[in-house]
Formats: structure tokens, C-alpha cells, sequence
């Protein structure tokens, strides 16, 4: 009880996720800008932000829905801790596993999307709805090929549980090599889940003001960034256990190490590409979903379903 | 699907002066756009009137942060046609520098606006990191970043050395090379060529009639350039090109701001290399003879029109100026139909407006001059009121003491 209680909260929950969310943060922020010829902000500046956000005054409008508008960072932060307890970060015993955790990481990991929608839609401001509308048509262009890449790997490990897939893939070397197609997508539609250039099109700046978090300040904000940046160390941490498993079994200290190299990379990854692009239209972007990077992931699961019937005989 | 209308501005993160535009959109699709200034109106035409000719020169260079030279340059031409001066050919040709350098600096400017309104921040950071060479060129030619004060009645107020000459050639071509690369980004990066292509389309027609100017107009295949349709200082002399471009949308009108940089290395260049010597300045009369002239300048957004009418005084008698984004305005609302919500902010940033040099007080009542004091207005006021609304504020008034009576 206590371990589960310590595991939940410190390590590798709650806390951990906290600290390794601000890191992720600033590991983003400083190498986007030093990409963009600029200093970049110094190490403690997404701490500040958590803090003079939180000693700001919280501002509900009169005409949002006071409980939603409250709940849904919480909701958010929640989801998004929770789905990490089922990731094998080093080794290939996650936490807490059962068979057919994937689907509900996936699903734990789109509720942080809908809480967006929803937080937008009881702002009621026009910015906010406009937003919410935007988030949930982004999120019905990514979320079928998000599925589809994910559950590739699976399929050839003949596991639908994240610590059964890491288990095949550390007794069979080198087959994550073919799911390096399903990494590709999957990076391309992390930039969309965590809403970055070319896919913030539910809060870009310059159109919609703020989108879907126009209305609001203090501690629901900070909440709400503190979740992106959350999700962005367990949707790295998710891609890294499934895309990437190799080096499973050198212990703890070279495998947590590895972890981090792994997941440093794939927030690399992301914020190259942030970097690289202009922002899409909501139209461009569900065209280029549904044209390009669905049909990559449909390609990925007939390779692998391919590769099972080969490889079992 | 219901319509919504979405305020831009008068705050808005896309814009960088105070306007108002109304979109009334059905998801995401424009069905009409309405626009709306005079959030910054300055009062600058009248309080030129107040002002000596000297004076009126500073006051009016700051009517725009970026296109301050073109503002300036167009009032001391209509001045200096008044009173007839001879100015002398050293100080017409670095005025043509200084024009020149000031489009440069303003082109890299809007390139990177147009990047952040399409979410590139990127290029916003490298063109205005690469912006800063020809800022500091223009701080050492003139010792002012923004507005150079180089201009007066006559010629110009600084002559230029040998040794700043070489240091302008060298960053030509340092900014030659960097925007070689900004062609190629245009030309080459998918992402940026998808927000621009085909959005704000206006056509060749429309972009006449509604009298679009500069590189909004070339953008459409207008080509109208002051520079070589009208030539002022030393344009007549030198060799460029008037660029124009087929596409009619933001795509082109990027495309031709960005090979308007190269002709325009090409200007500085050629004035650099074949600059005459001589004073730099004549000497004007305080007072100003009687009558008056209209000057236009090809300013980095467009054409740039001063009409200036003196009396025989040292102060002007009216002075009026017709800013390029005056101009484009008028075709913002056209270019708008039938694009997303997200193409608003590229579109109005695609003009490059300038809201603060656009803003005017036009009053017509009865068409008579009359002026309208403090009293005059409230009145006016209250009687609106009763027309329009039915409020009698007299009624309410008596109404109010009669409940304070009974108190």
C-alpha cells in the first residue's frame, strides 16, 4: 500500500512527472530557440512561469460553466499521470500492466484533448469556441492513425499489453526496425496531440487569439500547460516503449539512463519539426492526416501483419 | 451551420496597430468581412498648420515608423517645388539611398510578420536577425535606426564618406546572399507556399479599381511604381526593374517584395558607385512662397501622396497626406471572400498596413465649415439620442430629481 501510494505520487508518478515535465520544457523551449538564432530562456524559466501564473488572480467569466471550467485542468493533469503508470520506462515491467492496457493509455491519453474541447466550449468566448471546435476536428483527423501506428507493433508482438510488447521486442533484438514507419507517424501526430507548429491550429496565436485557453489565467492556466507539458514526457515515454525498445537489459541505472536519451530524442524530434514549419489550416491539416499519414499507418500494420505470418513460420 | 461574428481587434495578437475587423464566418468559411479605423487618429494634418515648414518636416517624418524617409522626403519635394529651390544632385542621390535602404529594412520587416501569422517563427527570427544589418547601416549613415532625420528644405542634412560608402557595399552583399536564401525558402518550402498560395485573391481588375498601390498592386500584375512611372530624386538615373507578379494573391505579393529586395541592392549599388560630388544642401527661405504642389513617393507599402499649400508665410496653409495603406484598405474586404478564418491575419498583414498613418477625421455636416466645440458636441449629442433611441435625457433628468426630491 504504501509502495503503491509512493509509486503513484513520487516516483514515478505525480512528482516525477512534474519535475521531468519542466525539464521536457525547457530541453523544448532552449533548443527550439537556439534553432531560431536566439538564447533561449535560462533553466528555471518554465518554474517561474508555474509560479507567477499560480500567484495570479483566477478570473472565471460570468457565462462559462463555473465547475467545468474549474474541473477539467484537474481532469486533465489526472489522465495524463495515470496513463504513465502503465508505460515500461526501463526493463519491460511497466508499473501496473494488464492485458490490453495500450488501448486505455491511448485512451488516457486523448482525454487531455477532449478536456481542451470541453474547457473551450464552457468558456463560451467566441475565441474558445472556435478553438474547441478546431481541437475536436484535429483530434478525429490524428486519432484513427495514432491508433493504427500503436497498435502495429502489437499485432507482431501478439500483445496488446505496453510491458508485453516491450517483453517481445527485448527477446527479439532488432524487430522494432520495422516499425520505424509507425514512428515516423507517430512523431508527426504527437505535434498535433500536444498542439505545436504545424498543428496548433486550436490555439494559434496570431488567428484565435489564445483558442481553446482564451479565458483563462491564474492556477487553471498554469494547471493546463503543466498537463501539456506532462503529456509531452508521457506521449515521448509511450512512443519510446513501443517505437524504440532496445537496450532492455542492462539493469536499472543504464536503462534509465537509455530512457531518457530516448525520450530526449523524440522531444528533439518534435521540436525540429516545430521549428521547420509553418502553422496549416484546419482543412490542410485533416487532408494531410487523412491522405499522408493514415494511409502510412495502414501501411505499417499490413507490413506487420505481413511479418507475422512470415516470422511464426 | 450557424454564423458566428468574430471581432478582430481593436487588441488582437495579430495586429499590430489598433483596427477593428468584423468576420462573420460559418465555421471556419468567410461569409463577409467588415473593417473599421480611427483608433489612432493624431491629429498630425491640423497641427501641421500650426507648425513652421522645419518643424512640419519632423512632425510628419513620424507619421510612420518604418516608411519615415518616404513620409519626409514626399513633404520636402512638394516645398521645395513651391519655393522653387534647385536641389542639388549629391543630396538627391542619397536621399535615393536612404529610400532604398529604408525599403529593404521594411521588406525584411513584413517578411517577417507575414512568417509569424502564419505560425513560422522561424523565418520571423532569421529575417529580422538579418533585418538588423541594414538597421545598423542606416544608424551609421544617419545616426537614427527609425527615423533618420536626413531630409530638410533644400537637400539633406548629412553628406556621406568614403569609408561608410564601402561599409554600405559590403552589407549589400551580405543581405544579397540571405535573401537568395529567403527566395529559395519561398520558393521551395512546402508548408509556407500552402498558407499563401491562393489566399487573398484579387484580381487584376479589382486590384484596379479599387486602386490597390505598391506591392499589393504588383502583386496582381499592376505595374505601377512611382519610382519609374513618376521618378523622383535619382531614380531617373538608375537601372532597376518595375517587378510585378501574375498570381494575384499573398503568394505573390511576397514573391514580389522579396525580388523587390534584390532590385533593390541593385539601386543601392549603382547610387553607391556613381555618386556625384557637391554640396549636399541649398539654402531655403523661412517663409515659403504662396501656392502649392502634390508630391508622390514609392514608399516600401506603396504609393505615398503630401499635398502642401502654402500662403507666403513661414507655416503651411493645409497640408494633406494620402498613405499607402489609404490606399490598399479598400481591397482588404475584397481579398477576404471566400477564405478560412485562418487566413485573416495573413491577409490584412499581406497589405502590410499601417493603420496610425491611415487614420483620418473627415466631418461633413450641412458641408459648410463650422466648428464644433465642447458644448456644440453635447448638444448634438443629446439630440442624436432622442432621434435615434427615443432617450430624452431631459426627461430623465427630471425624473432623476424628482426621486432624489423624494429621498
Amino acid at each position: 500500500m504504501a509502495q503503491s501510494l509512493f509509486n503513484i505520487i513520487v516516483f514515478p508518478g505525480f512528482l516525477f512527472l512534474c519535475l521531468a515535465g519542466v525539464c521536457a520544457e525547457y530541453f523544448d523551449r532552449i533548443f527550439h530557440a537556439r534553432m531560431q538564432n536566439r538564447k533561449g530562456p535560462p533553466w528555471f524559466q518554465p518554474v517561474a512561469d508555474f509560479i507567477k501564473l499560480s500567484a495570479k488572480e483566477d478570473i472565471i467569466p460570468e457565462e462559462a460553466d463555473s465547475f467545468m471550467f474549474r474541473a477539467m485542468p484537474v481532469v486533465a493533469v489526472a489522465a495524463t499521470v495515470t496513463s504513465f503508470l502503465y508505460i515500461p520506462l526501463w526493463g519491460s515491467q511497466a508499473l501496473f500492466s494488464f492485458e490490453g492496457d495500450v488501448i486505455v493509455v491511448l485512451y488516457l491519453l486523448t482525454i487531455p484533448t477532449m478536456t481542451f474541447f470541453l474547457a473551450g466550449w464552457y468558456s463560451t468566448s467566441l475565441y474558445a469556441s472556435v478553438g474547441a471546435v478546431r481541437t475536436i476536428t484535429q483530434l478525429f483527423a490524428y486519432e484513427v492513425p495514432l491508433f493504427m501506428a500503436v497498435l502495429a507493433p502489437a499485432l507482431l508482438a501478439d500483445s496488446w499489453s505496453l510491458s508485453g510488447i516491450a517483453a517481445y521486442y527485448r527477446a527479439h533484438p532488432l524487430y522494432w526496425v520495422f516499425n520505424l514507419p509507425g514512428l515516423a507517424v507517430s512523431l508527426v501526430i504527437l505535434l498535433g496531440k500536444l498542439e505545436k507548429v504545424p498543428f496548433d491550429i486550436p490555439e494559434a496565436e496570431t488567428e484565435i487569439v489564445g483558442g481553446v485557453f482564451t479565458e483563462y489565467a491564474g492556477r487553471y492556466l498554469a494547471f493546463f500547460r503543466m498537463t501539456i507539458d506532462i503529456e509531452m514526457v508521457v506521449a515521448s515515454s509511450l512512443v519510446a516503449a513501443v517505437f524504440l525498445p532496445f537496450g532492455l537489459g542492462f539493469g536499472s541505472v543504464v536503462g534509465f539512463i537509455l530512457y531518457l536519451l530516448k525520450v530526449t530524442a523524440v522531444i528533439a524530434a518534435i521540436c525540429l519539426l516545430r521549428t521547420i514549419f509553418a502553422r496549416l489550416r484546419i482543412d490542410q491539416m485533416v487532408d494531410f492526416c487523412w491522405k499522408y499519414i493514415a494511409p502510412a499507418a495502414l501501411l505499417q500494420l499490413l507490413v506487420n501483419i505481413v511479418l507475422k505470418g512470415v516470422l511464426s513460420q | 451551420m450557424s454564423r458566428v461574428t468574430i471581432p478582430l481587434g481593436p487588441q488582437h495578437p495579430a495586429l499590430k496597430e489598433p483596427a477593428n475587423f468584423s468576420i462573420t464566418v460559418a465555421g471556419e468559411k468567410i461569409l463577409s468581412t467588415s473593417s473599421r479605423l480611427g483608433y489612432n487618429h493624431r491629429g498630425m494634418e491640423k497641427a501641421c498648420e500650426e507648425r513652421t515648414y522645419i518643424q512640419d518636416m519632423y512632425l510628419l517624418e513620424r507619421i510612420c515608423g518604418i516608411c519615415s524617409h518616404s513620409h519626409s522626403t514626399a513633404f520636402v519635394q512638394t516645398v521645395e517645388e513651391i519655393a522653387g529651390l534647385d536641389v542639388p544632385r549629391r543630396a538627391l542621390y542619397i536621399r535615393t539611398l536612404i529610400g532604398e535602404l529604408e525599403r529593404i529594412h521594411s521588406h525584411l520587416l513584413w517578411l517577417g510578420v507575414a512568417g509569424h501569422e502564419i505560425g513560422f517563427d522561424t523565418l520571423l527570427m532569421y529575417s529580422w536577425r538579418d533585418r538588423e544589418v541594414v538597421m545598423d547601416l542606416l544608424a551609421l549613415l544617419c545616426g537614427n535606426r527609425v527615423n533618420y532625420g536626413i531630409n530638410t528644405i533644400g537637400g539633406v542634412r548629412r553628406d556621406i564618406t568614403a569609408e561608410q560608402i564601402a561599409g554600405a557595399l559590403r552589407d549589400m552583399d551580405i543581405l544579397e546572399e540571405r535573401t537568395r536564401y529567403y527566395i529559395d525558402i519561398a520558393t521551395s518550402e512546402p508548408s509556407f507556399i500552402a498558407r499563401l498560395a491562393g489566399v487573398g485573391y484579387i484580381s487584376r481588375e479589382d486590384a484596379v479599381r479599387l486602386q490597390a498601390v505598391g506591392p499589393t498592386g504588383r502583386g496582381s500584375n499592376v505595374a505601377i511604381d512611382i519610382r519609374a512611372t513618376d521618378p523622383y530624386a535619382a531614380y531617373g538615373e538608375v537601372d532597376f526593374k518595375v517587378i510585378t507578379d501574375s498570381h494575384c494573391d499573398v503568394y505573390g505579393r511576397a514573391v514580389v517584395r522579396l525580388l523587390e529586395l534584390m532590385e533593390s541592392y541593385r539601386i543601392v549599388r549603382q547610387v553607391l558607385k556613381e555618386m556625384p560630388d557637391g554640396p549636399v544642401t541649398v539654402k531655403a527661405p523661412r517663409k515659403i512662397p504662396a501656392g502649392e504642389a502634390v508630391s508622390r513617393v514609392e514608399a516600401p507599402r506603396g504609393e505615398d501622396v503630401h499635398y502642401v499649400k502654402g500662403n507666403g508665410s513661414d507655416k503651411p496653409e493645409r497640408v494633406r497626406v494620402r498613405a499607402s495603406t489609404m490606399a490598399n484598405i479598400q481591397a482588404v474586404n475584397k481579398m477576404m471572400e471566400n477564405n478560412n478564418l485562418a487566413d485573416v491575419p495573413i491577409i490584412i498583414a499581406a497589405i502590410d498596413p499601417c493603420f496610425s498613418c491611415t487614420d483620418r477625421c473627415v466631418r461633413v455636416i450641412g458641408g459648410k465649415r463650422e466648428d464644433l466645440g465642447w458644448r456644440d458636441l453635447r448638444r448634438h449629442g443629446i439630440s442624436w439620442y432622442r432621434k435615434h433611441w427615443g432617450i430624452d435625457f431631459g426627461e430623465l433628468n427630471r425624473k432623476l430629481h424628482s426621486l432624489r426630491g423624494e429621498r
